[in-house]
């Protein structure tokens, strides 16, 4: 299974480097003028154009949000360049010896190849880009069921009409702080269309998407699933990312008609700063799913491991009848992380039902919080909730919050919450230990068990990695 | 092969064990009685090499090596293993998978051949007639909603499986009506061979009805008191401590 996984890694970096794309950029800062210039490199039509300057303009009446149980600097939004075209990287070093023999351990335990080690290190290697790769090949494949899957800005070139009809429609650009900012300046993402009756043949995976890997920092993420159709979208990878934008805010929007299904899942593994908490990267994304039709399906799983900070809430509008929402997820925080995480599952079509399963593991001077809205619209007759939002704790220094909020307004809903708060302490390790167990391989053994009913709504091979991921970050965390 | 020499122990400072003195040779089943609070659990855990205890003085050895030179786990891989009064609960870790890993840690260390899940599950189903488990306990959590006995159950089979040397069961009894006690004292009993050794902690003798030990030792104050054959369980019965005690004081305490 590990196995699978590496190769499909080492393609993405067998093919993910391209070479003479013009550089140019834009200087720090951020006005009406930036908008246009990003909208006109990108030869964008005019409605987007009005799509962006209509969510700058209303980011300027608003605010940083402040209910997140999260304390970081403000960013200085002047301070940032908002557009800075593809170029070729630039190595960083000149031979593996150079590299942080931390890092490089790392990458070993997690099984990272040799190559893929260099190119995430920033380590110049001779790469020879072929044309007829991997990529080309299954977009191929999907294009004759009909699956569009490619780079948002091949996607506002090549199919507008699709763009506009569902850009904004799950996450308007207006919506909040970081969703209007991205709105205005988002440079890439991902966009996906399935057809009418498509099962996608494949997990479509952001590995097989090329050209995008340095629209990192304000993303934009579509995916539509027609009536009866359905797809698998992983996100994100378990290497360690790093980047030089601090701040990360992307926006992505599910749409799922008449009896779609959306599996939406992301290991998250932004780099979190080092012990002491300088340096990591910020992430503030907004992630929303409409289960526009009649049965439709939409589920988040997600395994937040990185950033410094974590601001994030995968939701669910379950406007058609008997339509189901789901979210799992696992956030772990270590040293001086903090994660303020949850959901929302906004109930409005009839017989609605949503499942939310939440693991938080803090351990060193983390702080993780679940945050979390069932909410039930007064037609939503039938309705159903179930929770469940489990804490671990790992060490006297960390803590774990849950902050749920039930919203009902009609009284055929059924919502039920569960909580619980347990710690890994020095019993249970000794227990374990007494078995001729040591305590790392007890501790991940612990951990798996508690993030087991998250874990198994992963792929198998991604569900793995995330095991090794888990017990890497928190090596060191108990005795 | 185990070589108690004025151990001294405290917990937080305070002394619980004050100079404890003990041969256990291969063959050999002891048992350690007394009062509740008297430091028998302690010296188990002692040995085992709970973190909470600070060992102050004296000296262990099993098989002649120095016990305190091991962490806790190369202890138990050593062929140490502690039956607990209250097994811990893990929720979502498979009793079966735990019960591998352990196994396999073990025949790591020994150089033996590694189980894998087939091998294992083929195992397991030999092991667990042996104390009368039902199957579905593997794939439940450990120990996660057993009721007192089936903890106790599943800390013979993890003993079955492991085959320790030394095998220290504190409150075996506890939580075990008579029947479980019978069928999991004939289980201790099945175990123990001429190269292994058996030391059961408890408060009440009844236990030792089906596990004969040929010592039975006394243990109040964080001392051992009185050390006898298997008579002297018998009497306690009988007579209870205070006695124990009483003589104890009025010879000076050791």
């Amino acid at each position: 299974m590990s196995t699978t996984f590496n190769v499909v890694t080492s393609q993405e970096y067998k093919y993910g480097f391209v070479t003479d794309i013009e550089a140019d950029s834009v200087a720090p800062g951020l006005n009406e003028d930036v908008i246009r210039f990003i909208s006109a490199k990108k030869g964008e039509p005019d409605w987007l154009l009005e799509f962006r300057l209509k969510a700058y303009r209303h980011w300027l009446t608003m605010t940083e949000p402040e209910w997140a149980k999260v304390d970081y600097p403000r960013p200085d939004f002047q301070k940032i360049v908002y557009y800075s075209a593809p170029k070729a990287k630039i190595p960083k070093y000149a031979s593996m010896d150079e590299v942080d023999p931390e890092l490089l351990r790392t990458f070993e335990k997690l099984g990272v190849p040799i190559n893929e080690q260099a190119t995430l290190a920033g380590v110049a290697v001779d790469v020879v880009f072929d044309s007829v790769s991997v990529t080309t090949t299954y977009k191929e494949k999907l294009a004759t069921v009909g699956i569009i899957f490619c780079s948002f800005s091949e996607a506002v070139r090549e199919h507008p009409e699709l763009i506009k009809k569902y850009l904004g429609s799950v996450v308007p650009a207006t919506d909040n702080f970081y969703a209007a900012l991205n709105s205005a300046v988002f440079t890439d993402g991902s966009f996906v269309f399935i057809p009418k009756g498509v099962t996608c043949p494949m997990d479509l995976s952001t590995y097989f998407r090329i050209n995008n890997k340095d629209s990192g920092q304000f993303e934009r993420t579509l995916i539509v699933a027609e009536e009866g159709a359905s797809v698998s979208y992983l996100e994100g990878c378990t290497a360690p990312q790093f980047d030089t934008n601090q701040l990360h805010a992307a926006v992505v929007e599910l749409v799922a008609l008449d009896h779609a299904s959306i599996k939406y899942s992301t290991v998250q593994n932004w780099y979190a700063g080092d012990k002491n908490g300088v340096g990591g990267i910020f992430n503030f994304v907004t992630k929303r799913g409409l289960c526009k039709g009649k049965a439709s399906h939409i589920s988040w799983t997600q395994v937040e491991t990185g950033s410094a900070i974590t601001w994030k809430y995968p939701s669910c509008i379950l406007l058609g009848d008997d339509s189901v929402g789901e979210f799992y997820s696992v956030a772990l925080t270590n040293h001086k992380q903090q994660a303020d995480t949850g959901t929302k599952m906004i109930h409005i079509g009839r017989n609605t039902k949503s499942t939310i399963i939440s693991k938080g593991i803090s351990a060193g001077d983390s702080s993780n919080s679940y945050r979390g809205l069932v909410k039930v619209m007064p037609k939503a007759e039938g309705a159903r909730n179930f929770s469940q939002c489990d804490s671990m704790l790992i060490g006297q220094t960390c803590s774990a919050s849950t902050f749920p909020y039930i919203e009902v307004q009609n009284r055929s809903a059924k919502v039920e919450h569960e909580a619980t708060t347990s710690k890994i302490g020095e019993e249970q390790l000794f227990y374990f230990q007494q078995r001729g167990i040591p305590t790392e391989e007890a501790i991940s053994m612990i951990i798996n068990g508690f993030c087991k009913d998250v874990f198994r709504e992963l792929p198998m091979e991604f569900a793995v990695e995330a095991t090794k991921l888990l017990s890497l970050k928190l090596e060191g965390s108990v005795g | 092969m185990l070589s108690i020499k004025n151990l001294t122990a405290s917990i937080n400072g305070t002394p619980v064990l004050k100079g404890i003195n003990l041969e256990i040779k291969a063959g050999e089943i002891h048992a350690i009685m007394g009062p509740n609070g008297s430091g028998k659990s302690t010296l188990g855990k002692v040995l085992a090499g709970h973190p909470s205890y600070e060992v102050t003085g004296g000296e262990v050895l099993f098989e002649g090596k120095n016990l305190f030179d091991l962490e806790p786990d190369a202890r138990a891989r050593a062929g140490i293993f502690m039956g607990f009064q209250h097994p811990i609960e893990v929720p979502g870790v498979s009793n079966a998978s735990f019960l591998r890993l352990a196994y396999n840690k073990k025949a790591e260390a020994e150089g033996r051949e590694e189980l894998d899940p087939l091998e294992f599950d083929d195992f397991i189903h030999e092991k667990i007639k042996l104390v009368a488990m039902k199957e579905e306990f593997l794939d439940r959590s450990l120990n996660e909603g057993f009721s007192g006995g089936e903890k106790k159950r599943n800390e013979i089979l993890q003993m079955a499986v492991l085959e320790p040397k030394l095998a220290i069961l504190d409150e075996l009894d506890s939580g075990l009506d008579i029947d479980a006690l019978r069928v999991l004292g004939e289980a201790v009993n099945n175990l123990q061979q001429p190269d292994r050794a058996l030391l059961i902690i408890t408060h009440f003798p009844r236990i030792l009805e089906t596990i004969q030990p040929q010592f039975v030792h006394v243990l109040s104050g964080g001392r051992i008191l009185k050390s006898a054959g298997k008579e002297l369980a018998l009497e306690l019965e009988d007579r209870g401590y205070d006695w124990v005690l009483e003589e104890a004081a009025a010879g000076g305490a050791r």
